[in-house]
C-alpha cells in the first residue's frame, strides 16, 4: 500500500475559529514527514488530530488502510512525543519507558526485557531507576522518545521535539533522530515552527499557514521552487521584484519591473498570460555582487548602491539600494581571509544573478 | 459514563446542601410564624419584610454591621498592607517564616483566638493592668463590652486574610518597576501611588471583600466583646431564631443580608477567578 | 538602614506582637493558680489536671474528632471530583452555576449557612423522617458541605498548574482515561488532596456557628462547650484546654512546615 497515512477533507473549528482548513494529506511508509508552519497555523491540531486528542469536525484520517477518525488516543497504534515531553515525574525512567506495556498487560518478564532494549537504544542504561527531576533536558527527551517508540507504534508523532533543547544538543540530537528513524523504519510525523530543523530532518515537508497547506515537497523542492510567495518568505529569505509578463516564450518569460527598473527574465514554463501582474523572486546567495559590470549575456544586473553591510563571520550580508529605492538583499560567502572590507557604504556595485536562479511567483 | 459520575456527585451534592437550603430560607422568610412544630405557616405573606423595612432599630442594625465591618476592613488594610509589603521585600528564607506566622493563626481555633482577648481587655486584664502600672490611668478604662472591644476583635481575627492575598500580589510585582519609576524620576511615594499601588490593587480588593464579607455576619466577636446594646446584624439573626422563635424574621434578616454581600461575594468571585485564570 | 525600612520593620513588628501577644498570655495565665483567672496566685498545673477529670470536655472533643475526620475525608473525594471536573472537564452543562456552587459556601457568612442547612434539615425531617435527630450526621454534612469548597479549589490549582499533556501521554501510551485518573492524575495531585484535607479538618474542629445551628440536644462539639463557658467569662480551664490546642496545632502546623520546606 502507497499512502500509509491518508488524509481527507479534514478540518477542525474551534467555535467560529477554522483551525485545519479542509486539508488532504498522502504520507507514505517509513518517511519522516514535517509539517511547519508559525504559530498558531493549524498544526498543532493536525497532530493532536492524528493521535486522537481533539476529533476532527469533518473528513477522515487513515492509516495502514483502517479508518481511525473516531478512535480514541488510547486505542491508536500511534505514539506521541509532546513538546514538554510530559515524562511522569512521579515514576523513575524505566518506569515511565515501560508504562504502555503495562497498559497493554504484557507479562513482566517481557516488559523487562523490551525496556533493557529501549534503555540501550537511547543509550539511558546508567540513569534507569532516575527519577525525572534529576535528569537533564536532554535526558527527559530521551526517555519520552524511548517511552513512545517501545510499543512500536504505526506511526510516531514529535511535536516540536527539539524545541526545548539549547542549539549545540539541538544539533546533535537532530542526528540521532534520524539514525533511530532510519534503524527502526518507523514513520514519523513531525511538527515544528523551525525551517532549519525541517530542512535537516525531513524527507518532505508540508508547509502550513492558516489551517491549509501552502505547499508540501521535499526540503529541496520547497527551498529552491516555492509555490508561492508565503512559502518563498517563510522559508529563508528571499527578493521578489512586481512586474507584468513583457514577452512569453517557449522556456522563458521576460517581466517588465519598475521595481528593477530593467527587464527581468526568468525560466520556466509557467502558466502565465502576456500583461499578468506576477513576481519574480530570487534568494540572497544566488546574487553575485561586483564593482564592474560582469560581462555575461544572459544574466541580469542592475546597478545600485551599498545601503548598509554586515559581517556574519562565514558571510557577509548586504542591502543594495537600487535606482528605484527598492533594498535588495545579497549574501556572500567570504572565502578569502581579510581584514580589510571589499566594499564600504555608498560603493556603487553592480549585482547580477543567473536568470535560472530566479523563481517564478503567481500569488 | 464515568466523567458524568465525577461531575454528578459533588453536583447534586451542592444542588441539595448548598442551594436547596437557599430555597428554603427563602420560602420561609415569606410564611407568618405560628406557635407550632415547626414553627411557621404554610402560607405566604410579606410581613417580615415590611416589618424589617419598616423598625427603625433593624435598619440601624444593618447599617452598623456594615460600619463596624468596613471600620474592621480599614484597620486591616492599614496594619496589613505594610506588612505584606515587608514579608514581601524579605529574603526568601525569612520571608516563608513570616508568612508560616501569619497562616499560623488561622489554623488555630477563631473562638480561642477571640476568648484570648476576654483576658486582655478585661477591667482586670493585661492590658488595663499595663496601663495602670504605666501611671497612664489610675481606674482601669472600660475596653471589653465596648465598639471598641468589637472592631479590635475583627481585626485580629480576619488580619490573615488581608495579608495573604496582599502578599501574593506584591510577592509577583517586580521591584525593577519601581526602580524604573524612580530611574525615570519619581520620588519614593511618588513610586510608590504610580506603580506599586495600582499593581497591588487586586489584592487589596480582593483582601478587603475577605475581610469585609465574614465580618458582616460575624456572631461569635460581637456576642463575646461586645456588650449587650451593641446589636450586629449576625446575632440578631441568631437571637431571632433561637430566643424568639421567630423563624420567618430570621430568614428575611437573612435573605437581606444575603442581598447586602450579593454584590461583593460576586465581585470577589470573579477577582478569584481571575486569580486562577492568571496563576495557570 | 533608611526611613521607609524602617516604618516597615515597626509595622511588621507590631502586627506580630497583636498576632501573637494575646495567644501567649493565654498560655501564661493557664499555669495560673488562682480560680480568678485575670489575678496571678502563683504557678500551677492544677487546670490540666481538672481539664482530664471534665467528661463534658472529653466527651465534645471526642465528638468534634469524629466530625472533623468524616467530614474531612467526604470533603476531599467530593472537593477532588470537583476540582477534576472544574480542571479537566472543559465545557459541561451546568458548569457555571457548578463553579458558583463551588465557591460560595467560602465566603458565606455562616449564620446564613448555619440557618439554611438547619431549615434543611427541619424540612427534609418533614417530609421523609430524615434526619431523625440532629447531631452527628448533620455537623458532618454541613462540615463537608463547606469545606468541600477549600478543598476543591484547592485541587483546581494544583491541577491548572500541572502540565496536561501528562495525563495525555498517559492516554497516548494506552491508558483508559479513568486508568490515567489514578496512575498519573491523582498521585501528582495527592500533596493537594492531603493539604486540602488537613484545612477541611481544621475547619471542621473549628465550627461554632454552623454547627450551633445544625445540632440537636444532647450533641455539643468542643466549641460549642467552650462557647458555652466563655459566655460567662474568662475561665482557668478554658485557658488550659486552650493551650493544650494551641500548641498541638503549632507543632503540627510547623511539623508539616519543615516537611514541606524540605522537600522543596
Amino acid at each position: 500500500m502507497k499512502d500509509f497515512i491518508r488524509i481527507r477533507g479534514l478540518s477542525k473549528k474551534f467555535g467560529n475559529f477554522l483551525a485545519v482548513d479542509n486539508v488532504d494529506l498522502d504520507i507514505e511508509r517509513g518517511e519522516l514527514f514535517s509539517i511547519l508552519g508559525g504559530s498558531g497555523c493549524g498544526k498543532t491540531t493536525l497532530l493532536r488530530m492524528l493521535a486522537g486528542f481533539e476529533l476532527p469536525t469533518s473528513g477522515t484520517i487513515e492509516i495502514d488502510g483502517v479508518d481511525v477518525t473516531n478512535q480514541p488516543p488510547y486505542e491508536r497504534h500511534v505514539n506521541m512525543m509532546f513538546q514538554s515531553y510530559a515524562v511522569f515525574p512521579h515514576m523513575t525512567v524505566e518506569k515511565n519507558i515501560g508504562y504502555g506495556l503495562r497498559k497493554e498487560r504484557m507479562p513482566r518478564p517481557e516488559i523487562a526485557k523490551r525496556v533493557d532494549e529501549m534503555l540501550e537504544l537511547v543509550q539511558l542504561q546508567e540513569l534507569r531507576s532516575r527519577k525525572p527531576d534529576q535528569l537533564s533536558g536532554g535526558q527527559r527527551q530521551r526517555v519520552a522518545l524511548a517511552r513512545a517508540l517501545i510499543k512500536q507504534p504505526k506511526v510516531l508523532l514529535l511535536d516540536e521535539p527539539l524545541a526545548a533543547l539549547d542549539k549545540k544538543l539541538r544539533e546533535r540530537t537532530q542526528f540521532e533522530l534520524m539514525n533511530i528513524q532510519d534503524e527502526l523504519g518507523i514513520t514519523f510525523v513531525v511538527v515544528t515552527h523551525d525551517q532549519e530543523e525541517a530542512m535537516t530532518l525531513s524527507s518532505r515537508i508540508a508547509v502550513m499557514d492558516r489551517g491549509q497547506f501552502r505547499q508540501i515537497g521535499t526540503p529541496k523542492e520547497i527551498y529552491e521552487f516555492p509555490s508561492n510567495r508565503f512559502v518563498a518568505e517563510f522559508i529563508g529569505t528571499i527578493n521578489t521584484f512586481r512586474g507584468h509578463v513583457a514577452a512569453k516564450e517557449e522556456d522563458s518569460i521576460s517581466v517588465d519591473s519598475s521595481e528593477a527598473g530593467v527587464t527581468l527574465t526568468a525560466l520556466g514554463k509557467q502558466l502565465v498570460e502576456e500583461g499578468q501582474e506576477i513576481e519574480i523572486a530570487i534568494r540572497p546567495e544566488k546574487i553575485f555582487i561586483s564593482k564592474e559590470k560582469p560581462d555575461d549575456g544572459d544574466a541580469v544586473c542592475l546597478p545600485g548602491v551599498v545601503d548598509d553591510l554586515g559581517y556574519r563571520g562565514n558571510r557577509s550580508l548586504y542591502r543594495i539600494r537600487l535606482e528605484s529605492g527598492k533594498i535588495v538583499q545579497v549574501s556572500s560567502q567570504n572565502r578569502r581571509r581579510s581584514v580589510t572590507r571589499f566594499l564600504e557604504w555608498d560603493d556603487r556595485v553592480w549585482i547580477s544573478w543567473r536568470p535560472r536562479s530566479a523563481v517564478v511567483l503567481l500569488d | 459514563m464515568w466523567r458524568k459520575a465525577i461531575i454528578a456527585a459533588p453536583y447534586l451534592w451542592l444542588l441539595v446542601f448548598f442551594l436547596a437550603p437557599f430555597a428554603i430560607v427563602l420560602r420561609i422568610s415569606l410564611a407568618d410564624p405560628v406557635i407550632a412544630q415547626p414553627p411557621y405557616s404554610p402560607t405566604y405573606s410579606p410581613d417580615s419584610f415590611t416589618f424589617l423595612l419598616t423598625d427603625k432599630l433593624y435598619a440601624i442594625t444593618y447599617l452598623r454591621s456594615v460600619v463596624m465591618a468596613a471600620g474592621a476592613t480599614l484597620l486591616c488594610l492599614l496594619l496589613g498592607f505594610p506588612m505584606a509589603y515587608g514579608i514581601a521585600r524579605c529574603s526568601p528564607a525569612t520571608r516563608s517564616m513570616l508568612l508560616l506566622l501569619i497562616i499560623l493563626p488561622f489554623w488555630i481555633s477563631f473562638l480561642l483566638r477571640v476568648y484570648a482577648w476576654m483576658g486582655l481587655m478585661n477591667n482586670y486584664g493585661a492590658i488595663n493592668n499595663l496601663l495602670m502600672w504605666l501611671g497612664v490611668v489610675d481606674q482601669p478604662v472600660q475596653l471589653m463590652y465596648t465598639d471598641f472591644a468589637i472592631f479590635v476583635g475583627l481585626a485580629y481575627s480576619y488580619l490573615p486574610f488581608m495579608i495573604l492575598p496582599l502578599y501574593a500580589t506584591l510577592e509577583r510585582m517586580d521591584l525593577d518597576l519601581v526602580e524604573a519609576a524612580q530611574d525615570l524620576g519619581a520620588s519614593r511615594s511618588r513610586a510608590f501611588w504610580d506603580v506599586t499601588w495600582p499593581l497591588a490593587r487586586p489584592g487589596v480588593i480582593a483582601g478587603c471583600l475577605l475581610v469585609f464579607i465574614p465580618a458582616m455576619g460575624e456572631y461569635v466577636i460581637p456576642y463575646l466583646l461586645g456588650g449587650s446594646e451593641s446589636l450586629l446584624i449576625g446575632r440578631v439573626l441568631f437571637d431571632e431564631f433561637f430566643v424568639n422563635r421567630d423563624w420567618p424574621l430570621a430568614s428575611a434578616v437573612a435573605v437581606i443580608l444575603l442581598l447586602l454581600l450579593v454584590v461583593p461575594i460576586v465581585l470577589l468571585q470573579r477577582y478569584q477567578a481571575r486569580d486562577q485564570e492568571g496563576t495557570a | 538602614m533608611n526611613r521607609q525600612s524602617r516604618f516597615i520593620i515597626s509595622v511588621l513588628a507590631f502586627g506580630y506582637a497583636f498576632l501573637y501577644i494575646p495567644l501567649v498570655l493565654v498560655i501564661v495565665y493557664s499555669f495560673n493558680d488562682s480560680s480568678i483567672a485575670t489575678v496571678w496566685g502563683g504557678f500551677s498545673t492544677r487546670w490540666y489536671g481538672e481539664l482530664l477529670r471534665n467528661d463534658q470536655i472529653l466527651d465534645a472533643a471526642l465528638l468534634s474528632l469524629r466530625i472533623a475526620l468524616t467530614s474531612a475525608t467526604m470533603a476531599t473525594v467530593l472537593g477532588t471530583m470537583a476540582g477534576l471536573a472544574l480542571a479537566r472537564f472543559r465545557r459541561f452543562r451546568g458548569r457555571t452555576l457548578f463553579s458558583g456552587m463551588i465557591t460560595s459556601p467560602m465566603v458565606m457568612p455562616e449564620v446564613i449557612t448555619g440557618l439554611s442547612l438547619l431549615l434543611l434539615f427541619v424540612t427534609l425531617q418533614q417530609l421523609t423522617g430524615w434526619p431523625g435527630q440532629r447531631g452527628f450526621g448533620t455537623i458532618t454534612i454541613a462540615h463537608t458541605t463547606f469545606s468541600m469548597a477549600y478543598v476543591a479549589i484547592i485541587v483546581q490549582s494544583r491541577l491548572m498548574a500541572m502540565d496536561e499533556s501528562l495525563e495525555e501521554a498517559a492516554m497516548d501510551l494506552g491508558g483508559h482515561p479513568l486508568r490515567v485518573i489514578f496512575d498519573i492524575t491523582l498521585p501528582l495531585i495527592a500533596p493537594a488532596m492531603i493539604a486540602g484535607w488537613l484545612l477541611a479538618f481544621t475547619l471542621s474542629l473549628d465550627d461554632l456557628v454552623i454547627a450551633s445551628f445544625v445540632s440537636g440536644p444532647g450533641s455539643s462539639t468542643l466549641p460549642m462547650y467552650i462557647f458555652s463557658k466563655v459566655k460567662l467569662g474568662v475561665s482557668p480551664d478554658i485557658n488550659a484546654l486552650a493551650t493544650l490546642i494551641i500548641l498541638f496545632i503549632s507543632i503540627g502546623v510547623l511539623l508539616s512546615w519543615l516537611v514541606a520546606r524540605r522537600r522543596v
